[in-house]
């Protein structure tokens, strides 16, 4: 994504205009600028590689070379910056954030970037082509600014004469008017040609310093990556929630009716009202039992973990007020975090159908074909289901994006409403 | 008097289950926390009923339903009741086609325990060889009607005599349940098995061919 050059579009759009602009002057600072950085840069980097040669017999040297390569690293940064002088829009930054710090494996991971080796490149390109075009046009726009002001040295160094062309005396201020004039060209020429210069720099710039897509696509990576292992922190946190509930509280519940059913059977036969409350606490605690029970199963169901994707709908199925076909033909099991979204995919498709969709029958098809799973979800209910309106279905396609899969509602008015998801199974 | 071997990984409800067994009259042989030990525990007691969690350590799966079926194989006469948190009938269809054992054989909900003489008398029952299955599992079975399934053209009693029958009950029993004469429990029995094209055999297999019927499972075991 190269940008235009800003300076060549000013060029080309008002030619006369660009000359009283500011883009000379900027030209010229990023020009002149750059003519003096890249002899530093120059000179740091033949002190690098000098040095790096002569002792890499004792080791110390390689080191000083790995240096020296990722030299480059820093003065690409102060170029993309210094760029901002000719060219508004900003260069990407092509190096990836390192997710540890540490001397060792900065220099590790920056050695194995392509953009750092880009960007050793620019800086040879700088110190040496940018460099020495710098001081030839450094030279001209001097010589240009002294001949402008010719008449001005003519008149402060007179009486003594002034030799613009060797051998011909200039005889006074005014006869060194034609020399300012040409001096005023050679700043017109400068303005131009400093900007057909700072253009090519830019470019250069843009050309070697820019995060290319390579660079983008290996963040873009890194990014679903880390989506990935949040889902299945998630996901595991889940589990252990889900467990805790079945080892802690459910277990104490069972325990309290048992002990309630033996108090009940002891108080059997004696006419205190004692064995109704007793018998009417058991069925307290067995109610809250069935609701923790359902709680634990919506969080998440062992009979997925134990029996896969077909047992575990089947089992929602049965339990949906709306009657429901299952029609789930695997080969064999799939990746878990597959078969936990799939089983959410139903869910939330049957609790939809059944609380918004007035649904009669819900049909459930799901398949695996060419390593892909896919899972239909049809009801015959009144349709016009709206994915922005709740985050059921919102949720459910982060679930299903997280996986590389997609998600496809159908849900005209009037019905039918169908949800088609496809996740690839790879594992 | 039974000899019970005891397998819950919840000390809790362990304690709580040998007392209930205690008072119950039976005699809890060994308490024991994971499936491992319910092997070696059955291996070296043979006991004559076995009662074990579905989920079990370390990993916390269904490795108390695989090993009852196991050491049904091993012990063919070896009654087993597998109590479970969650009406999975998974769980149950797994539990009641698996293993070659020959003894009874129990699915039921947790929740049951608290029922204290129902649940002791299942536990008889189970000893003696017979099937019971939780009525709510068998409600979730009988729920699921698709629209060609010949559940629907059962009468509202005869559903009412199915669950019953699935439940693992004989007819006298059901005819105590639902007042009416055994007479009439047995015409709804051949009415309902001319209905689904069962094989009217009695006891255990007729349980076991109602619920295979029910899961639209069409091969018999």
């Amino acid at each position: 994504m190269e940008p235009r050059i800003a300076v060549w579009d000013a060029v080309k759009s008002r030619p006369l205009r660009f000359l009283i602009s500011c883009w000379p002057w900027r030209c010229w600072a990023y020009l002149l600028s750059g003519t003096v950085l890249g002899a530093l840069t120059l000179l740091v980097l033949y002190a690098l590689i000098a040095f790096g040669v002569v002792l890499s017999v004792v080791g110390v040297g390689l080191l000083i070379l790995a240096v020296a390569a990722v030299f480059g690293i820093p003065v690409a940064a102060m170029e993309r910056r210094r760029l901002r002088l000719v060219e508004p829009t900003p260069v990407p930054d092509p190096h990836r954030t390192l997710p540890r710090t540490g001397p060792w494996y900065w220099l590790r991971s920056r050695l194995r970037e392509r953009a750092t080796w880009r960007e050793l490149g620019y800086t040879a390109v700088f110190c040496l082509v940018f460099t020495a075009t710098g001081i030839g046009f450094a030279a001209l726009l001097a010589f240009s600014c002294l001949l402008l002001a010719a008449p001005v040295i003519v008149a402060a160094v007179a009486p003594d004469t002034v030799m613009l062309i060797p051998g011909e005396p200039v005889s006074g201020p005014v006869a060194a008017l034609p020399a300012a004039a040409v001096g005023l060209l050679g700043l017109v020429v400068c303005a131009y040609a400093g900007g057909l210069l700072a253009g090519l720099q830019a470019r250069t710039a843009w050309f070697l310093l820019a995060a290319r897509d390579e660079d983008l696509s290996s963040r873009v990576m890194e990014l679903t990556r880390s989506r990935a292992r949040l889902a299945d922190a998630f996901e595991a946190e889940r589990r252990r929630i889900e467990r805790d509930l079945h080892d802690g509280a459910q277990q104490q519940l069972v325990a309290l009716t048992m002990t309630l059913g033996l108090a009940e059977m002891e108080l059997q036969g004696s006419d205190s009202g004692a064995a109704e409350l007793v018998r009417r606490a058991r069925a307290e605690a067995r109610q809250a039992l069935g609701q923790l029970r359902d709680l634990v199963r919506g969080i998440h169901p062992q009979v997925l973990t134990d029996h896969g994707l077909a047992a575990a709908v089947e089992e929602i199925a049965s339990r949906s007020p709306v009657p429901v076909t299952v029609d789930i033909d695997l080969p064999h099991r799939l990746p878990a975090p597959v078969e936990t979204m799939a089983y959410f995919a139903v869910t939330e498709a049957l609790t939809n159908a059944a609380k918004h969709g007035g649904a009669t029958h819900i049909g459930i098809v799901g398949s695996l074909k060419d390593g892909r799973l896919t899972l239909l979800i049809t009801d015959d209910g009144q349709g016009g289901a709206d994915p922005t309106a709740g985050t059921g279905l919102q949720g459910l396609a982060d679930r299903v994006a997280i996986l590389k899969g997609r998600l496809v509602l159908s849900s005209p008015v009037g019905g039918p409403t169908q949800l088609r998801v496809e996740v690839p199974c790879s594992v | 008097m039974l000899r019970v071997v005891l397998a819950e990984d919840s000390v809790l409800l362990r304690a709580g289950l040998v007392e209930l067994l205690t008072r119950g009259g039976h005699e809890v042989i060994a308490a024991v926390g994971d499936a491992e030990a319910l092997a070696c525990a059955v291996d070296d007691d043979c006991p004559d009923l076995v009662v074990t969690d579905v989920r079990m350590p370390p990993d916390y799966d269904d490795q108390g339903l695989k090993a009852a079926l196991d050491l049904r194989t091993r012990h063919p006469g070896l009654a087993v009741l597998v109590l479970s948190q969650y009406v999975a009938t998974a769980y149950a269809t797994q539990l009641l086609s698996g293993g070659t054992g020959t003894g009874g054989l129990g699915y039921l909900l947790k929740d049951r325990v608290g029922e204290v003489s129902q649940f002791l008398t299942d536990l008889r029952r189970i000893a003696a060889g017979e099937t019971v299955v939780d009525p709510e599992v068998v409600r979730v079975l009988l729920a699921r009607q698709t629209a060609d399934h010949p559940l629907r053209r059962l009468t509202p009693r005869e559903r009412e005599v199915l669950a019953l029958m699935a439940e693992g009950l004989n007819n006298q029993t059901i005819a105590h349940r639902l007042s009416v004469t055994e007479a009439a429990v047995v015409k709804h029995a051949s009415n309902i098995f001319a209905k689904l094209d069962l094989d009217p055999t009695d006891g255990n297999r007729r349980v076991l061919a109602v619920l295979a019927h029910l899961r639209n499972d069409s091969t018999p075991y």
